[in-house]
């Protein structure tokens, strides 16, 4: 897993029907330090993170275990919603 | 998933039979201010977007999750059209 930042969302209309009713972030990878790191990309939400939040996300088919047994087309999902995280310098 | 344009389509009548019917577009990356970035990629569109179109791709193994292409040999399926990118100021 990897954390995050939620920078914004994406409203899609026409869509996969598995992915209705499902919401859509921005997500901006970020380093331990809080920067930014590596490319943008969408993730869908079953936590219901809003944009500014710290989030941790999974890449891959296990991001759409939380919505089991819908088989959402989805290859990145928030799974948790950071409250602090402390890293040794 | 990233988000794409829709810049082409594909044609290939030798085909894994899996994919017979199935359309096939090229796309760019492109970060949600609407830069491109990275390298084009061919996509199996499920859909009916678009050239000119900004799409929702999903890649890997998840793009069998699309509708229609369960057991079908693609990494990445075009599973929406963009309406709206909202992105926080400052970022």
């Amino acid at each position: 897993m990897q954390l995050a930042r939620v920078i914004g969302d994406v409203v899609v209309t026409r869509k996969d029907e598995n992915l209705m009713g499902v919401t859509l972030l921005v997500l901006q990878p970020i380093a331990a330090d809080g920067s930014a790191v590596g490319r943008t990309l969408v993730a869908v939400d079953s936590m219901g993170a809003g944009v500014g939040e710290t989030v941790f996300f999974v890449r891959g088919k296990e991001a759409s275990f939380p919505f089991y047994p819908t088989e959402v087309p989805a290859d990145a999902g928030v799974v948790g919603i950071v409250d602090h995280w402390d890293v040794e310098p | 998933m990233i988000l794409a344009r829709v810049v082409g389509t594909v044609v290939a009548t030798w085909k894994d039979p899996r994919l017979v019917s199935n359309k096939l577009l090229i796309a760019r990356p492109m970060d949600p201010h609407g830069k491109s970035e990275g390298a084009y990629l061919v996509a199996v569109d499920t859909v009916d977007a678009g050239v000119g179109e900004t799409v929702l791709i999903v890649s890997g193994s998840s793009a069998r999750m699309a509708a229609g292409l369960k057991d079908c040999p693609v990494d990445a399926a075009i599973v929406g059209i963009v309406d709206v990118v909202e992105v926080a100021a400052g970022d």
